[in-house]
């Protein structure tokens, strides 16, 4: 290695203060985190401020273009479309994180089984997870949500989570499989520890940054499905979401119409998330690699 | 090669179990009585239609019979190519009116996502030499990647179609035209095509520039580049090397990717209602079509394997080292 | 004088500091000699082999010259650096076995690489060499991945040298292997320069057992100095330096089979660079010690040929 200037083996509190140190002036990971955490308090706040109006309640006059009365102007329908904004990134969040959340917690116990255990285990489970990688997410959860007429935020992002978590188990199984060999995790199984508690205290904290950044790149990935879905017609049935306005949007002629103030925030809003999502993992990524960090 | 070539099949092989199986199953899991269901909810009107219909998925179904039979026998059914009768389109069989979709969807994805591949590829290590590119092409391609299919499509559409009038916004050809090998025809076609294929390729564009631009900054930092650096070798040597060698994950990628790059196409074609399988799918939707929808749903998850299969066989004959394993040649 | 190297520093640039990994190193070798560098890892000895053809990217040329066959080597610049890079100074690196590019037929590496060096290849005389290594020439139609670890080093190590460098660094190139392929890396290396493929050569590694077998001359360094200097037969035999007699010491018996011992035997660890201790910076591990050390000690000629930086001798 390069003259790996010899010091003591740095505590992982050091660690995690040096990682903050890094976070707080890596540009990429606070501006992406902010982008999401405004959207995410619009979200939450918005309409606890708005009222208990629901948000597909027809309020105004229809067609309005934005005014200080409605922010972002009106449907065809006379719906306000700010309204339904904020409720539909309150349902994006959501889905996102239900979605994302399952299929990381999915994502490590077969990355850390197939990993940790190898041998037969590791083979079926990794024929299982290219299985499931090569099956078309989209079309499975087309046909799962059509017949089973699932409408709800909830049982979508469980769907979502149970079909998109394959190439993160994958990650987590190569990363598994190389702290397995290493000393602590040697002495670990030599003082006699569980597979369990190995890979609870000794494995996963060692790449807890990396199961984070997989989790937000779910967590992007679910919103992207979600506002697929609902832009098919296989959306929430109560409520609203970001892809539902989409969806509304492009059935009820709002092109045709020139209503840009109604199509135009629901996408831009996701790309924001995501996008902002994305912009941060490279951060962390380079917060949590030490070779990234040439500033 | 043959163990290679092996295992990729047996996966193929079993994924395609598991799509059938899945196929089979779901309707099963439908609340209530699944034929009265089905033909309720389908709310069609003709009388005969709804005979039929009724007939066919008793037989169908077979539910009187033990549940391995009727797993067998809908097997049976699938290996003959019936896919059933479309109800929207009634009595049009499912396959042929997939058929007739299917050439649209491939005119738009194959040149896509091919195209997008290519440009994203070049932009992406262009990124990885320039500052000033970097700086622009990185957070253009995030944008990118992170924007919705049915977005960038809406936002063209609305742009370039109804704002600036340049291009139509909706089918895939002017409803005044007949289909026929005419240059005219020919050329309204194609006039519809650059809409859904403009919005594709760009949001494909931007996950493949940063994916090679990320790939080919590590392949400059790995042994082989220091060692030719160290030799005196120009950066123009050490980065062709570093760009052909970044090029085999990017084609793993495009395997991975094509199932987003399918629901890519789906939700494009719905926008600018292009009469391909994504509309189609909406269609069965709408019409509660389920036959459409499960025929469509088998076509795309052949068209993937297929696809895979032949990722597969680009690899080998791309990247030598999986050839030399296969060879058992060591030294 | 072959090489000569005068007050050499270099340091990393870290986001904490700059970390001085060499802290003003002179020394000489001649035409025809084999320096043997060694001393624990984090002493500078990669530092230095680096500096001699290509500072990686956090690397700083901080001071004084390098000065090869008499014209000074432009190390500080990457870009002057590539006229001497091969054809002057060359490297056998510490990763041989991942140096050559996986995608490409050796052969064919090879006559690309030398092409963008504004050289043909001489097919008959990389043919011979490889034959001098024991290697068919066949294996220019293989790609590394068909060849074993021991093949793809000696592939290297022929590459490196094809064109008759005055400079070979040969960077930790043993540490990877077993102790029997060691030692016949060792004596191929040894036998590069006495067939003349290269004038002189500095072997850069931990394990001072093997260097002795084939070094002229070993230096020995300690935390980003020089700690001794000696013939390779007085170091071993009648170490001056405190830290070298306790290197020598830990040795099982040098010339024994199972001599790849690391030097691993001394209590503590050296002091960090980012702001390394004034006076002697073995003071803390050093038996010797005492207030006189808190002065830095001077490289010092005690014998012909012997140096050493030790208030002690």
């Amino acid at each position: 290695m390069t003259a790996a200037l010899t010091e003591t083996r740095p505590e992982p509190r050091a660690v995690r203060r040096e990682a903050l140190h890094f976070a707080v002036r890596n540009g990429k990971l606070v501006t992406g985190f902010a982008v999401v955490l405004v959207l995410l308090l619009t979200g939450l706040l918005g309409p606890l401020l708005l009222g208990s109006a629901p948000p597909n309640e027809y309020v105004a006059a229809p067609m309005l273009p934005p005014s200080a009365e409605h922010w972002f102007g009106t449907t065809t329908f006379g719906q306000d479309v700010f309204t339904q904004f904020v409720h539909g990134l309150r349902t994006t969040f959501a889905v996102g994180a239900l979605g994302g959340g399952i299929a990381a917690l999915i994502a490590m116990v077969v990355g850390f089984a197939a990993g940790y255990r190898g041998g037969l285990l590791d083979e079926a489970l990794t024929m299982l997870t290219n299985v499931i990688l090569v099956i078309p997410t989209l079309a499975v959860l087309l046909i799962v949500n059509a017949y089973l007429g699932i409408r709800g935020v909830a049982v979508q992002g469980l769907f979502i989570g149970l079909t998109s978590w394959p190439w993160a188990a994958r990650a987590v199984r190569a990363q598994t499989f190389s702290l397995r060999t290493r000393d602590f995790v040697d002495l670990a199984r030599l003082s006699g520890l569980g597979t369990g508690r190995i890979i609870a205290r000794e494995i996963a904290p060692n790449m807890s940054s990396y199961l984070f950044m997989t989790f937000i790149l779910l967590f992007g990935g679910s919103v992207l499905i979600a506002s697929s879905l609902d832009f098919i017609g296989l959306g929430p049935t109560e409520g609203v979401s970001l892809g539902l306005m989409l969806q509304n949007a492009t059935q009820w002629s709002a092109l045709q119409l020139g209503l840009w103030w109604w199509f135009v925030p629901p996408g831009a809003a996701i790309t924001a998330v995501v996008g902002a999502l994305y912009v941060a993992n490279v951060g962390l990524d380079e917060v949590f690699n030490p070779k990234l960090r040439t500033t | 090669m043959r163990r290679y070539f092996g295992r990729k099949l047996l996966v193929y092989a079993l994924t395609f179990v598991v799509a059938v199986t899945v196929n089979w199953m779901i309707p099963r899991f439908m609340p209530g009585d699944p034929v009265a269901g089905m033909v309720a909810r389908a709310g069609v009107s003709q009388p005969a239609a709804a005979e039929a219909m009724r007939a066919y998925y008793t037989n169908l179904f077979g539910l009187d019979r033990p549940l391995w039979q009727q797993y067998a026998s809908f097997w049976g059914t699938l290996l003959r190519g019936d896919f059933g009768i479309s109800i929207w389109l009634f009595p049009t069989p499912v396959s042929t009116v997939i058929l007739r979709a299917v050439p649209y969807t491939l005119a738009l994805m194959v040149p896509a996502v091919l195209l997008s591949w290519v440009a994203g590829n070049r932009l992406g290590a262009f990124a990885a030499r320039r500052r000033l590119l970097d700086n622009t092409v990185l957070p253009l391609g995030y944008v990118l990647t992170a924007t919705p299919y049915m977005w960038l499509a809406v936002i063209l559409a609305w742009g370039l179609g109804v704002v600036a009038g340049w291009f139509p916004v909706a089918g895939g050809y002017s409803f005044s035209l007949q289909p026929s090998l005419t240059a005219g025809f020919l050329l309204d076609l194609l006039h519809h095509w650059v809409l859904p294929f403009l919005s594709l390729f760009l949001v494909a564009l931007g996950g493949w520039a940063i994916g090679m631009r990320n790939m080919i900054i590590y392949e400059l930092e790995s042994d082989y580049a220091s060692y030719l650096a160290a030799l005196g070798a120009p950066a123009r040597l050490i980065r062709r090397y570093a760009f052909r060698n970044a090029l085999l994950p990017q084609i793993t990628g495009l395997a991975l990717q094509l199932g987003v790059l399918v629901a890519g196409a789906l939700v494009t074609e719905i926008v600018f209602s292009y009469p391909g399988l994504g509309s189609l799918i909406l269609k069965a939707i709408q019409n509660q079509d389920f036959f459409l929808l499960q025929g469509t749903f088998m076509f795309i998850v052949i068209g993937v394997l297929v696809a895979n299969f032949v990722i597969d066989l680009v690899y080998v004959v791309v990247d030598p080292r999986t050839r030399a394993g296969m060879a058992g040649a060591r030294g | 004088m072959s090489l000569t190297v005068t007050d050499l520093r270099v340091s990393y640039q870290t986001l904490r500091g700059e970390v001085r990994a060499l802290d003003g190193v002179s020394f000489t070798v001649a035409d025809g000699e084999i320096l043997g560098l060694a001393g624990e890892s984090g002493c500078g000895k990669t530092t230095l082999g680096k500096s001699l053809i290509r500072l990686d990217g956090r690397m700083r040329h901080a001071g004084g010259t390098v000065e090869l066959d008499g014209r000074e080597l432009p190390i500080g610049d990457d870009r002057a650096m590539n006229a001497f890079r091969f054809r002057e100074v060359s490297l056998v690196p510490q990763y041989s076995m991942s140096a050559l590019n996986p995608t490409r037929r050796i052969g064919r590496m090879v006559a690309e690489l030398l092409r963008s060096r504004g050289e043909t290849l001489d097919r008959a005389k990389l043919e011979t060499r490889l034959g001098q290594v024991g290697l068919p020439r066949e294996v220019l139609d293989r790609y590394p991945i068909e060849l074993s670890g021991g093949m793809k080093q000696r592939v290297v190590m022929v590459v490196s040298t094809l064109l008759d460098p005055s400079l070979l660094i040969a960077d930790e190139i043993t540490s990877a292997l077993d102790v029997s392929t060691q030692q016949a890396v060792a004596r191929a290396l040894a036998g590069f320069r006495d067939a003349g493929h290269v004038r002189s050569m500095v072997f850069i590694t931990h394990d001072l057992a093997l260097t002795a077998r084939i070094a002229d001359t070993i230096m020995v360094m300690y935390a980003g100095m020089l700690a001794e200097k000696a013939p390779a037969k007085t170091m071993v035999e009648q170490p001056r330096h405190p830290y070298t007699r306790m290197l020598v010491d830990a040795l099982p018996e040098v010339g024994a089979r199972h001599a790849g011992r690391r030097l691993t035997g001394i209590a503590g660890s050296p002091p960090a660079l980012l702001d390394p201790p004034p006076g002697c910076r073995f003071r803390e591990r050093c038996p010797l010690a005492d207030d006189g050390c808190a002065e830095r000690p001077p490289v010092t000629e005690v014998a012909p040929g012997h140096h050493v930086a030790c208030w002690k001798v």
